[in-house]
């Protein structure tokens, strides 16, 4: 099962075309990896965890996996639906205002008079109008996904900031309701773990999950072939938008307030620089939802383990940076030998 | 069964008659009847400019004619749409555009009629490779295997891919456009089976559009030579050569230069 997730495409090595036989062992295991790209960034995630156990005693213990956990929960479970969104060709420069404006919905809901889970409902359903609204937005008026979400985010902001009127709230409830969404210890990341096996599940095993491939893959040969794009890009513009709610609401249970210039533009950056160093790729068609979850993983480990080391913000954002670009670049250049048929 | 085994004689897949095309002051196509009969092959060659795509792109329902009439299968009808051409079996196939890269050959050959588990949402890719497996067999179509994205394959393989796909799909008037452009003469030979054996197998009908005369003269039943939006040439490909075409083409050339003397 593990396996087959982990390829998009569940091929078993033996059915791939021969391998030149003029190769040696070292470059066809080589080849092998690269072609997993899960498993490359999987790596890179374990060599962090071992270089900062040696250098920090006290990277593996229970309190930093924790903290970790919880540099990952949110970001990753936004990375999945960006991820799709990638996939398909578009982007989501709103979700970290989604993120700030679901909890709050919630809260409102609550106030009136409502249950706390009707109150959740409402701010996954509001999310998903969001999203709506981007998908609209992007496919009926034609507007790069890029510049209709910036718009969304900016209107998202003043929205959230006008109903709260800018001052944070206590998140409302208790006992083990709080808990499971995402008081509890392990329990963000849990759900961070479902998401990415749901998506993953959807984009691997669906028609929805071939379609968004084939849309981000090839627009005008999926249209030909009758695959309803425009569908496809609005469907995943409103899962990326209700998962980032969802991020949003578990954030506001775990640290119990709601703060209405929590997320914003970083946690979107996060996202989305995850799901790049995981394999997915800007132009569309390419990507795995584990990937994105690997490369919030490495990305939350080295930002942990800089921070315990006691290396500064500043360098911190200088390795983020060149880690993002040799990852683009690798991506280009993966696509391009993938396609000359040299991997 | 034994009277449609000469071809003259079996029924009209398509056929069209006296179509008009204009845009704006161009006639694009001034008067063109063609006959595909069921399970030819008609080479339709021509200049570019002469008016092939256009004509191509009426048949596929892309472009609505001026005047003239088209029938499919004998009836009389208006393409309006290229869904509408492709619900009567009308299936174009531009080189391996319509390609999804990233998706494997089955998922790709059954893209957008994927077999799922029913009632459940997951697609049920065991079938689906198998099936996508024994129709590239019966079609003589060779690839590595049906797992394999379709980037890695040859342009001569995705080629043979599309056109299995819309076979596939029942299609029943295959429409090739230059499905042999930009390729080896390893990879055109490949292509050339596959539209051997599809009409061996005599369940579709197709118009190919080439440049390569000798490959037309090799593979087509018929030979239609569109000039200046009309068809100047009509003749079974036995009954004719690579020279009688070129001197054909040569002296349309001729003409235009005698007409035009000073144009580069």
């Amino acid at each position: 099962m593990a396996e087959t997730i982990l390829s998009n495409d569940s091929t078993p090595e033996t059915d791939l075309p021969p391998v030149p036989a003029r190769k040696g062992l070292l470059p066809r295991l080589g080849s092998i990896i690269l072609q997993q790209r899960e498993a490359s960034i999987l790596v890179v995630a374990i060599v962090e965890v071992i270089y900062f156990q040696f250098a920090s005693s006290n990277f593996i213990t229970g309190n930093n996996i924790r903290t970790i956990f919880e540099f990952v929960s949110a970001t990753a479970i936004i990375a999945a639906g960006e991820v799709m969104l990638l996939i398909c060709g578009e982007i989501d420069l709103s979700v970290g205002q989604v993120f700030a404006l679901a909890p709050f919905i919630m809260y409102f809901v609550n106030q009136a008079g409502l249950p706390l889970w009707v109150g959740i409902i409402a701010g996954l359903l509001a999310s998903a109008v969001v999203g709506l609204f981007n998908g609209i937005v992007t496919v009926w008026f034609k507007i790069p996904s890029l510049i209709s979400t910036l718009g969304t985010q900016f209107l998202l902001t003043g929205i959230t900031l006008t109903i709260s009127q800018g001052f944070p709230v206590i998140t409302p409830g208790k006992g083990n309701f709080n808990e499971v969404m995402g008081h509890g210890a392990y329990s963000e990341i849990v759900w961070a773990v479902l998401v990415m096996i749901v998506v993953q599940v959807i984009l691997s095993f669906t028609r929805w999950g071939k379609h968004t491939v084939a849309t981000g893959g090839n627009l005008h040969g999926a249209s030909e072939a009758g695959v309803n794009v425009n569908r496809i890009k609005m469907g995943n513009f409103m899962l990326a938008s209700t998962l980032a709610g969802l991020a949003g609401t578990l954030e506001a249970f775990r640290i119990t307030s709601i703060d209405p210039l929590a997320g914003g533009v970083s946690i979107m950056f996060s996202a989305v620089a995850g799901a790049v160093i995981g394999g997915t790729a800007l132009t569309g068609g390419l990507g795995t939802v584990v990937g994105a979850f690997l490369g919030v993983l490495a990305v939350s480990i080295l930002n942990d383990g800089f921070t315990l080391l006691g290396v500064s913000a500043f360098t911190y954002n200088i390795i983020l940076g060149v880690a993002i670009l040799i990852a683009m670049i690798l991506n280009v250049r993966l696509r391009i030998w993938r396609e000359a048929g040299r991997l | 069964m034994t009277e449609i085994t000469s071809p003259v004689e079996r029924p009209d897949a398509i056929r069209t008659e006296h179509i008009v095309k204009r845009y704006g002051a161009v006639m694009a196509l001034h008067d063109v009847s063609i006959r595909l009969r069921k399970g030819e092959v008609l080479g339709l060659v021509g200049d570019n400019g002469a008016g092939k795509s256009t004509l191509i792109k009426i048949l596929t329902g892309f472009v609505q004619p001026n005047s003239g009439e088209i029938y499919v299968n004998g009836e009389e009808v208006k393409l309006r749409s290229v869904s509408h051409a492709r619900s009567l079996g009308i299936e174009t196939v531009y080189q391996d555009l319509a390609l999804v890269s990233e998706l494997s050959v089955y998922h790709n050959m059954f893209l957008n009629r994927e077999i799922r588990y029913s009632p459940l949402p997951f697609l049920n890719n065991r079938k689906m490779r198998e099936q996508a497996r024994n129709h590239l067999k019966r079609m003589g179509v060779s690839i590595p295997s049906a797992d394999v994205e379709v980037a890695k394959l040859s342009g001569g393989q995705r080629q043979a891919i599309a056109i299995a796909r819309a076979v596939y799909t029942d299609a029943k008037i295959l429409l090739l456009d230059e499905p042999l452009a930009a390729m080896g003469a390893k990879e055109g030979a490949l292509i050339l089976d596959l539209i051997r054996n599809l009409k061996a197998m005599g369940e579709v009908s197709m118009i190919m559009i080439a440049h390569n005369y000798s490959q037309v003269l090799e593979i087509c039943d018929r030979v239609n030579l569109l000039q200046h939006g009309t068809i100047a040439f009509d003749k079974p490909a036995a009954e004719t050569s690579l020279d009688e075409l070129n001197e054909l083409v040569m002296r349309e050339y001729r003409e235009a230069a005698t007409k035009t003397p000073t144009k580069s």
